[in-house]
């Protein structure tokens, strides 16, 4: 099965140990991915204004260039998944502001053409089942919390992705990767997005908040698909320890470094030095490195 | 806080701006509170997501314009999500956030100078470019 795949900006620089694992896990369980030939930034955010027709551009470009190429097109970081959806879905619906988009691109609109977020291609072509199959190395059930965020499921309507309050195609991932899931009241908030730019102290309370409600239902690690929720649960954690000095910080992997991880993949593509709080030391005191 | 409103300001130019921007009707919301209670930053709004949308209805203009609630909001649609009426207050705020924005002078609520290298270095792209798409004119 192939896929043409737009990784985004932050899976070509910060977030490369989010892509490389993706990519070779994928091979693993049984489909390629293909990098779009000319892609740019989808833009970061859906435009909420409904007048504000510029910041559709962007993603429409993307989308019209993979109609050029290919049926579908897969993306890992969750920002860029929501943003292309909510694109499609307008110029699917809404054949005015379609007509003026591509008019404006100078580029021709196709009709069904599908964007699928891998974790989808995961659940719904490859199955779960087939995954397990697939598990190299054990990973001694972990009690790992996945940590949805906001941008794969909200709105539902036009994400239909899953339940918008109770999710469960990543517990099934993680579950089928040898590892506990561990449910937590606060897997589908917010973990302050690009607050992180705008008011940090306040990102840094949603992601202490998010953390800290994994651990109290016995989470080792927490487990993230958006290189921006990884920030911000991560990194950030820096301060939320000068914060509250008692935290005592967990780590956070992207699910393709715990699916690479199960898949038997060489640990040096897992890129385990690119995540702020270290997973190895937990790693090797559960037996699993 | 002593609070006057009058029938003359209802659904004043700024409700209305705020109504055709987002598209959403101000009128529908029956104030639950359903969209402040679930909205994951309100612990650092003075003015709960609800309260903007009743106070720009009543015509309140200057409080609502001067409240940190549509700069602390971090799109995240839980309250569109959750609200029994159907509002995407998540649109309201960014309808506000616009109209400030579009401000002939330039009234950007990031500044761009007051960033640190480390900052720059650490944080990945994603938060720079949504945060300058929600902050910047
Ligand atoms: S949830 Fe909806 S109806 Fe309730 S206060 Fe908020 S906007 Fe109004
Ligand atoms: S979209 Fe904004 S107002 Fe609504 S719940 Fe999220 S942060 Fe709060």
């Amino acid at each position: 099965m192939d896929y043409l795949y737009f990784p985004g900006c932050t899976l070509y620089t910060k977030a490369k140990n989010l892509d490389r694992a993706a990519r070779e896990a994928a091979r693993v369980v049984g489909f390629e991915l293909h990098e779009l030939s000319n892609w740019t930034c989808c833009g970061a955010a859906f435009p909420l204004a409904t007048d504000n027709i510029m910041a559709l551009l962007p993603p429409s470009r993307i989308l019209a260039n993979a109609m050029k190429e290919g049926e579908n097109l897969t993306t890992l970081c969750s920002v860029c998944f929501n943003v292309l959806r909510r694109t499609l879905h307008l110029l699917e619906s809404d054949p005015e502001k379609r007509e003026k988009i591509f008019d404006f691109i100078e580029m021709e609109y196709r009709e069904g053409f599908h964007l699928v977020h891998y974790l989808e291609i995961l659940r719904d072509e490859i199955g779960f089942e087939n995954v397990k199959k697939k598990v190299e190395r054990d990973l001694k059930g972990l009690r790992v919390a996945p940590f949805y965020g906001c941008m794969l499921l909200r709105p539902s309507e036009e994400m239909r992705f899953d339940d918008k309050e109770n999710p469960s195609i990543f517990e099934n991932l993680v579950e089928s990767i040898g590892c506990k899931a561990v449910d937590f009241p606060y897997k589908i908030e917010c973990c302050g997005s690009f607050q992180a730019v705008g008011a940090p102290e306040v990102a840094t309370e949603c992601g202490h908040a998010i953390l800290s409600s994994a651990l109290k239902n016995g989470a080792e690690a927490v487990t993230t698909t958006c290189p921006l929720c990884q920030f911000n649960l991560d990194t950030k954690q820096r301060e939320m320890k000068e914060k509250y000095p008692d935290f005592p910080g967990l780590p956070v992997l992207y699910f393709s470094q715990l699916m690479g991880l199960s898949l038997g993949l060489p640990v040096e593509t897992l890129d385990f030095g690119r995540n702020d709080v270290d997973p190895v030391p937990l790693l090797e005191g559960r037996g699993i490195l | 806080m002593k609070i006057e409103i009058s029938r003359g300001t209802v659904h004043d130019d700024l409700a209305q701006t705020v109504e055709a921007i987002s598209g959403q009707n101000l009128f529908a919301c029956y104030q639950c509170g359903n969209c402040t209670a679930g909205c994951p930053v309100s612990f650092a709004m003075d003015l709960g997501p609800h309260q903007v949308i009743r106070y720009t209805l009543l015509g309140l203009d200057s409080e609502v314009l001067a409240s940190n609630t549509f700069w602390i909001c971090a799109s995240c649609l839980q309250c569109t999500s959750r609200c029994p009426k159907g509002l995407d207050i998540a649109r309201i705020m960014e309808a506000l956030r616009t109209v400030v924005l579009r401000k002939k002078e330039r009234l950007d609520h990031l500044s761009m100078g007051d960033l640190t290298e480390e900052e720059i270095d650490r944080t990945p792209q994603i938060a720079f470019i949504s945060g300058f798409r929600k902050f910047l004119s």
